[in-house]
């Protein structure tokens, strides 16, 4: 595997493999890392910097460690794999492919996240995250796994104006002041082996965790209530 | 609500062209073909008038309306009715319609040669009205030769100091966006995606087309940023400064749903606020990841709604990195919007391009931003006077759909629109031909260089450029000092 040392090289060092599989080493803050990225693998060893994985259109980057800020923002395709925690505003307007933390992730993860039809974007998190998930989600599938069983799973204003998708959070406790235009409801088995099952098995296989275990426990999930429809606020004139 | 009355004469031949021309279910027809007007449905937008073959039909404001006092006004009174009703926000689409404010245009007036300094006649003598848009370079760099070294960061060649200005496929047709591409093309200007993304069929018309990165990512991939020859980040618009975007479900069908990746039939919100964004900081943060995405090849826009503070705003966005400052003043159009915000929130584009331009030159950054104003630019005389305020180019929206028949009935939001433009029901978008709609387009914007190439004629500047912040063209009439200072022009006859 070709290894790329950002420090010497830069970023233009990375896109001349972009179809290839490399290992990129001495991160230390480096922005775009994976900027519109079509193919190829990236294993990223240190600490890159914002907007890792922005406008991804396909092949997969691992990381070691964190990411910061805006990472997979407006994602199209393909993956990103964090083995440590994300920074804020994680998978913003994401659009497809995946996006997999192994640790926590910070304010407004996975805000306007879009589907349509088969076509879904999916974030996992594995342990919890900050305020403002989901807000807006236009559609796609948030998993929130807490694995480390920690308090609050998700912080406030969980699926703030969000109109489709749906946010997954392993837990039994809605999260706190839920919107009024949401609902929660705990999910079913029928469900939990069509869609939790098989991203959750997924999830961990990337970063070798049991999946039995990921999967523990109840799940429930949090969605747009469709028959308030925010067309209802207004009267038109 | 009835604003308007519908009425026919003795002309009408029972032909019910109107039935089925009004897309508001305002004239219906009974068993033995004889027309019934529902006068509360009717939005004044015209359509019956213009296609009845008799010219039988007039619409008129409706007479039996709420006595007014000094304070209310009918619409004042009909407005507390209908939220005492419903409960709702009003919504509306279009621009400020407010009349007290005025429009600052109408109160500046062009300079012309006389007996010195000569006019020159456009029809003998080139004109240039070709601008370059984007940022310029600090100095002049030469290598060891002395050969000129091509610092020159992405730009826009303009042939016309006029784009059209964003409107979202979603608020409006498909056909309209055809007929604004083709006819960007042809005149060599651009037109703007708007925030819904951009339709596979018009990718052709990529060097001519700007595309637009809002807070709800419309539309937004890797293939869509580098299938534009400029990208615009949008912060806000001059209809609803500090609000976001709201689609109705009505409109969200088919290829509306999938180009935005929205659920079909549900209500899309856009908020105003880009969560990542939160400082200048953030703003150039986006505005670099942008630049990386499309290897640093084409200049990005920072479109901003005119407000109080816009002069130090400018000034951040100047240094975020951003190549073009896009400003949308006050009268700015909108295909929905509350109407509180669109009539009470912002500033007319006039001061906002004065303030900024000035800020920027005081501050030494000027050449570092190109500045597009917008909000209510009716016509080529507006246009100069946008220049000559401090713009580099100005776009069009409302008057843009004026050229493909929209008549401004405010009735956008509704999805209903009779002209085929702001609507995505197929019966109506039908009505638009693109095609027809470019040939319009390019007549329009070509009738209004040519004013400006006369305009600039008779003051004898032969460049448009040499006109962008050249404010003493300009006098002022039924302007206060305060006015006159931030416009930095003087009064007529000084
Ligand atoms: S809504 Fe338009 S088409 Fe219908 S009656 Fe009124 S003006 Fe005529
Ligand atoms: S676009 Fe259509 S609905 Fe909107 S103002 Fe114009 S004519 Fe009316």
């Amino acid at each position: 595997m070709k290894v790329v040392d950002i420090r010497k090289d830069g970023i233009d060092g990375i896109r001349k493999h972009e179809n290839e599989e490399i290992s990129v080493t001495g991160c230390l803050g480096e922005r775009y890392i994976g900027c519109g990225m079509k193919n190829g693998i990236m294993h990223i060893a240190g600490t890159p910097g914002n907007a890792i994985a922005s406008y991804l259109d396909g092949g997969s980057i691992y990381v070691d460690g964190n990411v910061q800020d805006a990472a997979a923002d407006t994602m199209n395709a393909g993956l990103l794999a964090v083995n440590g925690s994300a920074g804020d505003a994680l998978a913003y307007g994401m659009r497809g492919g995946r996006v997999y933390i192994r640790g926590d992730a910070g304010y407004r993860a996975g805000v306007h996240m879009k589907a349509y039809v088969d076509r879904k974007s999916i974030l996992v998190i594995g342990g919890r995250t900050g305020s403002f998930l989901g807000e807006y989600l236009a559609g796609g599938i948030i998993i929130v796994l807490n694995l480390d069983e920690r308090k609050d799973i998700t912080g406030y204003f969980c699926g703030n104006g969000m109109y489709a998708g749906t946010i997954y959070l392993r837990t039994q406790c809605p999260p706190v002041n839920l919107s009024d235009k949401l609902i929660t409801r705990n999910v079913g088995k029928e469900e939990m082996e069509s869609v939790i099952r098989p991203l959750v098995t997924d999830f961990a296989s990337v970063f070798s965790l049991s999946a039995a275990k990921c999967l523990e426990g109840r799940f429930m999930a949090v969605e747009a209530d469709k028959s308030k429809s925010y067309s209802q606020l207004y009267a038109a004139v | 609500m009835r604003r308007y009355r519908i009425r026919k004469d003795d002309s009408c031949v029972s032909c019910l062209r109107c039935v089925s021309e009004c897309s508001f279910g305002a004239i219906t027809a009974s068993e033995n073909r004889t027309l019934v007007f529902h006068h509360d449905k009717c939005v004044d937008c015209q359509r019956c008038v213009s296609f009845c073959p008799a010219g039988a039909i007039y619409i008129t404001e409706d007479e039996n309306r709420f006595r007014e006092n000094s304070v209310f006004r009918k619409d004042d009174i009909s407005e507390i009715i209908l939220q005492a009703e419903t409960g709702g926000v009003l919504l509306s689409s279009m621009g400020a319609r407010e009349k007290n404010i005025p429009v600052y245009f109408d109160r500046m007036l062009l300079n012309a040669s006389q007996v010195t300094n000569p006019s020159i006649d456009p029809l003998r003598e080139p004109m240039e009205t070709a601008v370059f848009i984007g940022q310029r370079p600090e100095k002049i760099q030469r290598d060891k030769e002395g050969r000129l070294i091509n610092n020159l960061p992405p730009h826009l060649e303009l042939k016309t100091p006029i784009l059209f200005a964003a409107m979202s496929y979603g608020a409006i047709s498909l056909n309209v966006h055809k007929a604004l591409a083709a006819a960007a093309e042809e005149l060599g200007t651009y037109w703007n995606t708007g925030e819904g993304g951009l339709h596979e069929s018009l990718y052709p018309y990529k060097e001519n087309t700007i595309v637009q990165v809002a807070s709800g990512r419309f539309g937004v991939h890797e293939t869509y940023l580098n299938t534009a020859a400029a990208i615009e980040i949008k912060i806000g618009q001059g209809a609803k400064p500090g609000i976001g975007g709201h689609l109705t479900g009505r409109k969200i069908i088919g290829d509306v749903s999938r180009t935005r990746m929205v659920p079909e039939g549900l209500d899309a919100i856009s908020p105003a606020p880009h969560h990542d964004i939160y400082s200048i900081e953030d703003l150039a943060q986006l505005v670099m990841s942008i630049k990386e995405a499309t290897h640093y090849r084409k200049p990005v826009m920072v479109k901003v709604a005119a407000v109080h503070n816009i002069a130090p705003i400018a000034s951040g966005i100047a240094r975020s990195g951003a190549d073009i400052i896009s400003i949308d003043g006050y009268r700015g159009g909108t295909g929905a919007a509350p109407k509180r915000i669109r009539d009470n929130v912002g500033i007319p584009i006039e001061f906002a391009i004065a303030a900024v331009d000035q800020r920027l030159r005081e501050e030494k950054i000027r050449d570092r931003v190109s500045i597009i104003a917008s909000g209510g630019i009716r016509n080529s005389a507006d246009t100069v006077k946008a220049i000559a305020l401090g713009a580099d180019a100005v776009s069009i929206g409302t008057a843009a759909l004026c050229a493909l028949g929209c008549h401004i009935c405010a009735s956008c939001h509704t999805g209903r629109c009779a002209w085929g433009i702001a609507t995505q029901d197929p019966e109506l978008t039908k009505r638009l031909d693109p095609e027809k709609g470019a040939k319009r387009l390019v007549n329009l914007m070509n009738a209004w260089t040519r004013e400006i190439k006369e305009i600039m004629g008779g003051m004898g500047i032969n460049s448009i450029e040499a006109l962008r912040g050249n404010r003493m063209a300009l006098r002022g009439v039924a302007l206060n000092e305060k006015e006159l200072e931030i416009l930095g022009i003087r009064y007529a006859g000084e």
